[in-house]
């Protein structure tokens, strides 16, 4: 398995922290999915037997929580807050104007290759609804003006990149 | 024999009747006691208790006690202790019984509980059952009888899932007919202790999947069929061969190793279709092995042995035996039994050996333990040979004994009950030196050397008993008749041991009959007999034989004997 | 009457100008000092305050803390854990986020004196996986609390060594149920676990003694061994006791999070007054009190009873807005507490779309493991999806009712409530909304809020 040496070196600290090594299943699958930005099927036999568990045991897990994909995404994560209070302050038309400035719909990744829009349930933070989380920072009271700066400055940043 | 320790017992009252079970039965087993159906898909008896189908959902009461004096609460319309019914229906799979326990299994509760996990569970079903091979022995087919609504109010999409995926070489999957009972995962986990299926993605999607690149494999895969409750999990050596309610049951017994797994064939108009484990607690639990599964497959070869053969003549029995009577008269015979052979044909061979004061020699087989239900001896019945007398020690794997005698010229007549003699280490010299009376069921290079050939009946096509590595004597029956022109190895026997005694007078060879002289003449056997024979066998003292050096290391059921304390 | 002003207890230094995250700024504040006394304290002592103050869990069965501690089997000769649920993922819920991101060293204490009152040497926190920026601040004030050596061991020379760490989930709602976390702790999918035999006091992580506490409430621990139990039990109302924090979000001038004496402030006082009532030109319509999964109430519905106040019974005739914000009272009338998440409807709303909203969550979240929920859920979801999106039937309502009625106390675990109690509630206090949804959806503008 091809990781970082600071991934290497923070799965040998986090597996410790458990009386029974299956624990460290999770924490394992965020790290690496951080590192290599999804959870291939080498890197589910990888930990599987890093933990002494059976294959099926992980890949069990990665289809059941939905914070783990096993397939690569865009650049920036665009995850909209579909629940309840974010709905009824606007959820969905937020979600609407991500995917028409990128142009893709979503649960896939835009044509730019920069974005993956997402629906995803509650985050926690009802009281300034709509939010959005763009890969690990909350954005909150997203209006359709809000979706448009926030596209905006992933367009710029992208620019700069290239 | 030691008595097990008598389990406490504890009454509790099934749907008004008092029954008492042992403390920390579960409320479907003591349901049962009282032929109380406790509907349920997820719980086995042999497997951990999930409780995850919510079909065993009951109405639970305990006795009423007072909290501060904790003295009983007495109802005066009966004079019987007060029973506080809990609001809540409780699943019987994880109740477990304790004193004065309450259940109701026919409040209208259970009932309206019972047509509504009835009716989630078939929503997404793909409602298949002409085409499904589950069909005639389906638990959503006898619930949905039983406990359903009769009617379907989705009209909604039904959930879309895999079908027809190969789980591994036996077994075939079809995930929308799963009902996520998680009784496969369960049996490759705890039993198999091969962890290769698991649940994928969430809720009503959940799927049932072997990990990509891996395969259900393990050598008891087919057990996930036999326990999966509805049509998700079938074999695919039997699907869509013969619809399960024309087939006839008979009680049999694995012959693949002296574990004696319990086993049912289940056959229509004298083929085999199947077979599957049956349920014996000492033995096997519910389990069986898939390689002993296949081996129905050995009735209908072209390698049967179909007529009898007088010096590589066909010919007729009785002629046969007179050939046979002949060699006897010339002595110099040898029994080569067989742990392979029913305990009622060794002890015949026994009384064959003692009338031509022939020495008798057993073949040993012996492969690795899988640590289950398949044993290092991977004959059925060598324990029987011992209890017989037909052998005294344990047998080797090659007749060295027998080879040097027929060197040694002593040895002129061979007669062997189904052993390939040159497997156990004779060459086809030392086979041309003697002549050969062959009783078997398949074609070998001995029975092609062989001067008189019996054709003979293979496990499903006779009755008889096999003692297993536990001293477990066990019957098996007659599933199907027996292969055109081969005849009863128990009626060949008797002849020859008629032909072989100095008077001649006719020996038994039905089996009740021979079972009065078995048990007059085997003091081990006790007083029983082949037809009160209970069918998950008898227990016989064994100490006789204790402290030989077995071939078996420990399977399910069983331990090895603590090695004897040296004496000083 | 007015509405009462803040009890901010949990909340004291929340959005505060110049109140940081790290410890010097705690301990600047008064930080650690309550543990440092409780430490000198036997145990059972702490234990028996907890019992006292009367603190019920803020996560949202509210379960007597107190009780939940005293069932612990500590005769096992097990390690006893702790678990710390920061899952917090009921929709409508957002305080625990405050607590973590801004005060984390205050929920720190709360858990450290809480190891020390249950004899745990080790603790977890499961944080929700939403939270990245919140599991690095607990990882740091961690590190910072290790570093001054109240957490970790041999702390402030006491022989008692406690460690705590922090494991992020990934996603999944059910995380949120106690033994679903268990489950998920242990590296397993969050399949709850039945009770009996699993309760987590005696088989809980790894089989150990457990206990599974929500941050709010161990941050309640830190201020009721502050002040006493006694003391703290006078906070609040009986039965009732200490401070709430009540979230509000949806359709009201401002939403957010308010911290009251539980039982002191009524849900009209808290909309209208502290929240500004409704938006420009709206008037309210419906309200879920604790959660999206509490039951829904209607503006307008009144409810009538005889309730204890004092020692005496004494008859109550409420509208939603007279109800207090506590425990038992929001469970008189039919709904409840639950985590403190209160989420305003008004007249834009279509119940039918709102109910189409949750029953979409609920399907997804199922964890799939038992018969009723994995099913039930989801079909209450095709259900109102249809209505939505394709042919609604006028007889749906009562169809969803019934299919909610065979899931609710026939499942593992609680979540088996949580997915049927929206839509019993909807279809019974909007049931003409549902009967007449077929014809106004035709007749509905364009224009109008999407919720499914």
């Amino acid at each position: 398995m091809n990781l970082k040496p600071e991934t290497f070196s923070r799965i040998d600290e986090v597996i410790p922290h458990y009386p029974v090594k299956r624990s460290a299943a999770l924490p394992l699958l965020h790290l690496v999915q951080e590192d290599q930005g999804y959870i291939s099927q080498e890197a589910i036999e990888w930990i599987a037997a890093k933990l002494e568990l059976q294959p099926i045991n992980i890949y069990e897990l990665v289809t059941f929580y939905p914070m783990f994909r096993q397939k690569p995404i865009g650049r920036r994560h665009i995850k909209v807050c579909r629940t309840l209070s974010c709905a009824l302050m606007g959820g969905y038309k937020a979600c609407g104007e991500f995917e028409k400035q990128f142009n893709t719909h979503r649960g896939e990744i835009s044509p730019d290759g920069e974005v993956t829009i997402e629906f995803v349930e509650c985050l926690a933070s009802c009281g300034t609804a709509p939010v959005v989380m763009i890969d690990d920072d909350l954005h909150e009271k997203v209006d359709c003006a809000k979706a448009r700066e926030l596209s905006a400055r992933i367009k710029t940043e992208a620019a700069t990149r290239q | 024999m030691i008595a097990p320790p008598k389990p406490e017992l504890v009454t509790v009252n099934i749907d008004g009747r008092e029954i008492a079970v042992p403390k920390g039965t579960n409320i479907i087993e003591a349901a049962r006691m009282v032929s109380v159906d406790v509907p349920h898909y997820c719980y086995h008896p042999k497997l951990t208790v999930v409780g995850n189908c919510r079909m065993c959902l009951v109405e639970m009461g305990l006795p009423a006690v007072d909290p501060a004096t904790k003295a009983p609460i007495m109802d005066p319309a009966t004079g019987k202790q007060k029973i506080n019914w809990m609001p809540r229906p409780t699943i019987g799979c994880a109740t477990n019984a304790s004193p004065g326990l309450h259940i109701r299994t026919t409040s209208p509760m259970v009932k309206e509980c019972r047509e509504g996990v009835m009716e989630f569970l078939l929503i997404n079903h793909p409602l298949d059952c002409p085409i499904c091979d589950q069909a005639g022995e389906c638990k959503l087919q006898e619930q949905a009888t039983g406990y359903g609504r009769g009617y379907s109010r989705f009209i909604e999409q039904k959930n879309v899932k895999p079908k027809r995926t190969l789980l591994g070489p036996r077994v075939v999957l079809d995930d929308e007919r799963c009902v996520l009972c998680s009784r496969c995962i369960r049996f490759c986990k705890e039993v198999a202790k091969d962890d290769v299926l698991g649940f994928i993605d969430r809720g009503s999607y959940s799927t049932l999947t072997a990990y990509p690149g891996k395969k259900l494999e393990n050598n008891y895969s087919l057990n996930t069929v036999d326990i999966c409750p509805v049509g998700a999990l079938t074999s695919t050596d039997f699907r869509f061969k013969m619809r399960v309610w024309f087939l006839k049951q008979t009680n049999s017994i694995d012959t693949e190793s002296s574990v004696g797994a319990n086993t049912v064939v289940w056959s229509r108009e004298g083929v085999i279709y199947r077979l599957t484990p049956r349920r014996n607690d000492a033995v096997n639990d519910t389990w069986m092995a898939d390689s002993g599964r296949l081996l129905y497959k050995q009735v209908r070869t072209d390698d049967r042995l179909a007529t009898v053969q007088v010096n590589g003549a066909e010919s007729g029995r009785d002629i046969a035996v007179n050939a046979a009577s002949e060699r006897f008269k010339q002595g110099g015979v040898a029994i080569v039994g067989s742990g392979r052979s029913s305990v009622e044909e060794q002890f015949l061979a026994k009384k064959l050996a003692a009338a031509l004061k022939a020495p008798a020699y057993l073949v040993s087989r012996v492969g690795k333990g899988d640590n289950l239900l398949i044993s290092a001896d991977r004959n059925p019945n060598v324990r029987g040979a011992l209890v017989t007398g037909l052998i005294q020690t344990l047998p080797s794997a090659h007749l060295t004994e027998l080879a040097a005698s027929i060197d040694a010229g002593r040895i002129k007549t061979v007669v062997s009950l189904g052993e390939d003699l040159t497997a156990a280490g004779l060459s086809a010299a030392q086979l041309a030196k003697v002549s050969v009376i062959y009783l078997g069921t398949h074609a070998n290079p001995t029975s092609a050397a062989a001067k008189i050939v019996f054709p003979g009946l293979t496990v499903f096509e006779k009755n008889g008993t096999f003692v297993n590595q536990q001293f477990r004597l066990q019957k098996f029956h007659k599933a199907v008749p027996g292969f055109t022109g081969a005849i009863d190895d128990l009626t060949v026997l008797a002849k020859l041991v008629a032909a072989a005694s100095s008077s001649g007078t006719a020996v038994a060879s039905e089996i009740n009959a021979l079972w009065t002289s078995l048990a007059a003449e085997i003091p081990a056997l006790g007083t029983v007999l082949f037809k009160n024979l209970p069918e998950t066998g008898l227990l016989l003292d064994s100490t006789p034989w204790a402290g030989l050096p077995y071939a078996e290391s420990a399977t399910l059921h069983y331990q090895l004997a603590q090695p004897a304390l040296a004496t000083a | 009457m007015s509405a009462p002003s803040q009890r901010r207890l949990i909340f004291q230094h929340i959005d505060e100008p110049g109140y940081t995250n790290d410890l010097a700024c705690y301990l600047k504040h008064g930080g650690y000092e309550v543990m440092k006394r409780a430490f000198a304290r036997k145990p059972e002592e702490l234990i028996d305050e907890v019992k006292k103050s009367g603190l019920r869990g803020r996560g949202g069965a509210g379960f007597p803390c107190g009780v939940k501690w005293t069932l612990v089997d500590r005769k096992s000769g097990k390690p006893i854990y702790l678990v710390v649920n920061a899952d917090e993922s009921e929709p409508g819920t957002f305080k625990d986020r405050y607590i973590i991101h801004q005060d984390p060293h205050q929920m720190i204490e709360g858990i450290m004196i809480s190891c020390h009152a249950n004899n745990v040497k080790q603790a977890y926190i499961y944080i929700r996986g939403e939270f990245p920026g919140g599991a690095r601040i607990l990882e740091k004030a961690i590190a910072e609390a290790r570093a001054a050596n109240f957490v970790g061991p041999n702390i402030l020379g006491t022989n008692y060594s406690c460690e705590i760490y922090v494991h992020r989930g990934a996603g999944a709602y059910i995380c949120g149920e106690e033994t679903g976390l268990i489950e998920s702790l242990e590296g397993k999918r969050a399949y709850p676990r039945i009770k009996p035999p699993y309760f987590p006091a005696v088989l809980g992580l790894d089989q150990c003694p457990t206990i599974v506490n929500n941050v709010e409430t161990l941050c309640h621990v830190k201020h009721i061994v502050g002040m006493g139990g006694e003391a703290y039990s006078k906070i609040g109302t009986p039965n009732n006791t200490g401070t709430r924090i009540l979230c509000v979000s949806g359709q009201v001038q401002r939403p957010g999070y308010y911290e009251y004496e539980v039982g002191k402030i009524t849900m009209g006082q808290l909309l209208n007054e502290v929240c500004g009532g409704p938006l420009p030109g709206r008037t309210f319509k419906a309200v879920i009190p604790g959660g999206s999964s509490a039951k829904i109430l209607r503006f307008g519905e009144r409810f009538k009873g005889k309730r204890k106040v004092g020692a005496e019974m004494v008859d109550y005739d409420w509208g939603v807005e007279d109800v207090p914000m506590d425990f038992d009272s929001l469970g008189m009338i039919g709904t409840m507490g639950g985590s403190g998440g209160v989420i305003v409807m008004d007249d834009s709303v279509n119940m039918v779309e709102a109910l189409g909203n949750i029953n979409e969550f609920y399907a997804h979240e199922s964890c799939g493991q038992c018969t009723p929920c994995r099913e039930g859920s989801l079909w209450m979801k095709k259900i109102t999806g249809r209505m939505v999106h394709g042919e609604g039937r006028s007889e749906d309502g009562a169809l969803l009712k019934n299919v909610a009625d065979q899931i609710a106390g026939r499942t593992i675990c609680a979540f088996g409530e949580a997915c049927a109690w929206p839509t019993q509630s909807f279809v019974l206090k909007f049931g003409d909304e549902f009967k007449a949804y077929p014809e106004a959806k035709k007749n509905a503008p364009a224009d109008s809020l999407k919720l499914v």
